[in-house]
């Protein structure tokens, strides 16, 4: 592990999802579509965890969601990391669930089932994550 | 309130294990904050003790089953114990599985015993989270829960990836953060009766709902405690148990039930794989939820807890909140949970953690839990689930063979 106390959590890097983190790189939240069953998956993985399928692409979605659920961390994991933030569980609007943060002033102003939308964060030296922010409603 | 009475058929439901196996020896070490001791030490006292409590040797042992400690990982646990012990024994196995480890271990043990793997197994595990624990190892725990790339950059810590459970249930079903904090209160009312209970002191709804938040809408005491100890317990066939020094704990029922490992890939967030734990616990023992005199759930943080109550059939889905709101886990309730004060109260060492569950279990059951005694107790149910409530084990132990 590296100083984790110093600095952000990095994704280690892996070639079956690096289309996820240049997709983010580039402003565009991208997910794999299974031509076999028409759905999308999150994780990505090399099968389809729906039909077991391995037609599986790249596909730029609409980056919209809903809170699935959500916390606000009051302790920090590091002093990488400074309290409070959200880290919510994000059900997009093509099906799959991931988590995220939602960068919001107040954070009493977040709840369950409220509508979300995609940016993106630059992540140490050269990583961009994907968090969320409450739509304008 | 009515709980729900009902079981599953299942295929096979595993009845060559049910009431061939016995828990004939138990022994916690002492626990809280023991400085100075390892997790092998504690892990060896407490393997010691409960071979003494059945009227055993260590001669007599020819299974061990371990889990690692945290505080001092080995790459061969269990072998290191029997070095220690200078017990050799014909199976030995260190096992990982979270939290859940402690009763997947007792499934899997009662099978090496009727299958003949076997004839008398200590499983034994202890840690000392408390004391020993580096602050990098400290941090390498927190930062290592999660999927390494899609979860832990966000920096959720462990009561968080809880939290996210309590308030999907808040959403879903209205349970409210009195409700969880009448799970914590409950526990300490349990510890309280308890000499061996690391915190005794009783606390109250608005003593948890003052403390500070660690993650909304977790306070700090609906998060279980940070302990050293250790705890073990003796296994061996009903009919050698019959022979030994305490009435027999039979074992009626195993089930488990895993449904993921990262909660953003859970089925949901609100019904665990404890369901098909419970399901298939009492489907093995031809019992259900409204036999069990007590039950020993798994509150590493209360909404665990609320969630077990509903998905082991205890009340119905959606009802945790006014089941506890009843009273009914409370010393003399209808359902008493963690007799012992459970992690919340009696003491957390990590996974080691429900061994504590279950030697309590064992001596509800042998009628020798003094001032904390559940009268009558027939039947009792333990669970535990590891991960982040992904993977669930029940049991289904009782006095009587039948
Ligand atoms: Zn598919």
């Amino acid at each position: 592990m590296n100083a984790p106390n110093h600095e952000k959590i990095l994704p280690p890097d892996g070639e079956l999802a690096r289309p996820y983190w240049d997709g983010a790189r580039e402003g565009e939240l991208r997910l794999q579509h299974c031509a076999d069953c028409d759905q999308f998956q999150f994780y990505p993985r090399i099968i389809c965890s729906h039909c077991g399928g391995d037609k599986l692409s790249w596909r730029a979605v609409s980056g919209r969601g809903r809170v699935a659920s959500f916390t606000v961390v009051r302790r920090g994991i590091s002093p990488a990391y400074p309290a409070p933030y959200v880290v919510a569980l994000v059900d997009l609007e093509e099906g799959p669930r991931m988590m995220s943060n939602i960068r919001v002033e107040d954070v009493g102003n977040v709840s369950v089932g409220a509508a979300l939308t995609v940016r993106f964060e630059p992540w140490g030296a050269d990583h961009v994550l994907p968090v969320f922010e409450l739509s304008e409603s | 309130m009515r709980r729900a009475r009902w079981w599953c058929v299942l295929a096979n439901p595993g009845r060559a294990l049910r009431g061939k196996v016995a828990i004939a020896g138990v022994a916690d070490t002492a626990v809280g904050v023991l400085p100075g001791r390892t997790p092998m030490e504690l892990c060896v006292e407490a393997a010691l003790g409960a071979i003494e409590d059945a009227g055993l040797t260590r001669a007599d042992v020819d299974g061990l089953l371990t889990c690692n400690a945290m505080a001092q990982p080995l790459m061969y646990h269990a072998e290191a114990m029997a070095e220690y012990l200078q017990i050799f024994p014909r199976y030995c196995l260190s096992v990982g599985a979270g939290g859940g480890t402690t009763f997947s271990i007792i499934h899997h043990a009662a099978s090496a015993i009727v299958t003949g793997m076997a004839d008398v197994i200590v499983v034994a595990m202890g840690d000392s989270l408390r004391s020993s624990l580096t602050r990098e190892q400290a941090t390498q725990v927190q930062a290592s829960t999660g999927h390494p790339q899609f979860e832990q950059p966000y920096g959720a810590t462990v009561p968080a990836y809880y939290a996210l459970i309590a308030q999907a249930h808040m959403a879903e079903y209205g349970t409210t953060a009195e409700q969880l904090a009448g799970i914590a209160v409950a526990c300490r009312q349990h510890a309280a009766l308890n000499p061996t209970a690391q915190m005794r002191d009783p606390i109250t709804v608005d003593d948890v709902l003052s403390s500070r938040l660690i993650a909304d809408p977790l306070h700090l005491l609906d998060c279980s405690l940070v302990s050293d100890g250790g705890s073990a317990i003796v296994l061996c066939s009903a009919e050698r148990a019959a022979d030994l020094a305490h009435d027999p704990v039979y074992f009626l029922g195993a089930g488990e039930g895993h449904s993921h490992e990262h909660i953003s890939a859970a089925r949901s967030l609100t019904t665990s794989a404890a369901r098909e734990a419970g399901q298939r616990a009492f489907a093995m023992a031809g019992l259900g939820p409204d036999d069990m005199d007590f039950a020993q759930l798994y509150d590493c943080f209360t909404p665990t807890v609320l969630v077990e109550l509903e998905d082991l059939g205890f009340c119905a889905k959606g009802e945790g909140g006014a089941f506890v709101e009843s009273g009914a886990l409370a010393p003399g309730g209808s359902l008493p949970v963690n007799t012992h004060g459970g992690l919340l109260s009696h003491c957390h060492p990590g996974n080691p953690g429900s061994m504590f569950a279950l030697t309590e279990a064992v001596w509800q059951l042998r009628h020798a839990a003094g001032d904390r005694q559940v009268a009558a107790a027939r039947h009792g149910l333990v669970h535990a689930q590891g991960g982040i409530m992904s993977s669930h084990t029940a049991l289904v132990l009782s006095r009587e063979a039948v």
